[in-house]
């Protein structure tokens, strides 16, 4: 028998020096002021020009190269702005497989907390469910094996 | 932590890489890896067996052979990726804050 791990979910979180709310539109309505270019998985290869999560539960999240196309990357489970100087909460759906394609069928979470901190904010993040990732692979194994490839390469550059 | 570690031990060498990049396009046998490889059918099972214990691939025996392939439960390294992935994407995330802070 295969044994399974599960993996643990990722978290992370960093100060900033803005309050919850601003902090929260930042990360949420000015996402491509600060997204990294590199992190595309547009099928045209095409620049991104704009990274949106539109502002509502159900809303999708995506982004628009700079030849107007559009990639999905998931959807806005959960849209809740921080009120004055409370806390906030942003909850999307990311639904790109281990193959780096959009798969409207699978379903990881990424949770990000705004809570007020010394003055700013602490925005903790974290990604939980990747197990799902591996359970799609099983149906889908040949996509999935594909996957590895490019997978390897990100990480070859990111250990270089 | 310890998991995801061991699957990067693994993948750190080139060999094992290639092995695993290998069996990305379908599973293989020990020889056919070997075939494939500038090194000797021990040490490509010798490999192979570093990949199993980091939970990266999974065998079954056929008649005499045994069969190696990706094991698909094995998201160490997609997880690892994922984890690079935020971390990248928060520090710029707090670079841009730190810009709206001194304004």
């Amino acid at each position: 028998m295969t044994q399974t791990i599960t993996p643990a979910p990722i978290r992370k979180s960093v100060h900033v020096d803005i309050s919850p709310a601003r902090a929260f539109e930042l990360f949420a309505a000015k996402t491509a002021s600060w997204w990294l270019k590199s992190h595309s998985i547009s099928a045209t290869k095409s620049p991104i020009k704009d990274v949106i999560i539109e502002p509502r539960a159900g809303g999708r999240w995506f982004e628009r190269g700079e030849d107007g196309s559009e990639c999905d990357w998931g959807k806005v489970l959960a849209w809740e702005p921080p009120q004055a100087q409370g806390k906030g909460r942003l909850l999307l759906a990311w639904q790109i497989n281990a193959d780096f394609k959009y798969n409207p069928t699978l379903l990881t979470e990424v949770e990000v907390l705004f809570t007020p901190e010394n003055g700013g904010t602490r925005v903790a993040l974290e990604h939980r469910l990747i197990e799902r990732m591996g359970e799609r692979a099983a149906g889908m194994r040949d996509a999935f094996t594909r996957g590895w490839g490019s997978l390897l390469e990100s990480y070859g550059k990111a250990a270089a | 932590m310890a998991y995801v570690s061991t699957a990067l031990a693994a993948l750190a060498d080139p060999t094992r890489r290639a092995i695993f990049e290998q069996l990305g396009d379908g599973p293989r046998s020990v020889s056919a890896l070997a075939r494939g490889l500038p090194i000797s059918r021990p040490a490509v099972s010798q490999h192979l067996k570093q990949l199993k214990e980091a939970g990266l691939v999974t065998d079954h025996a056929d008649g005499t052979r045994r069969i190696y392939r990706i094991d698909p439960a094995g998201l160490g390294v997609l997880r690892q990726w994922l984890d690079r992935f935020w971390d990248d994407a928060l520090a710029a995330f707090k670079a841009e804050a730190d810009k709206e802070a001194e304004e």
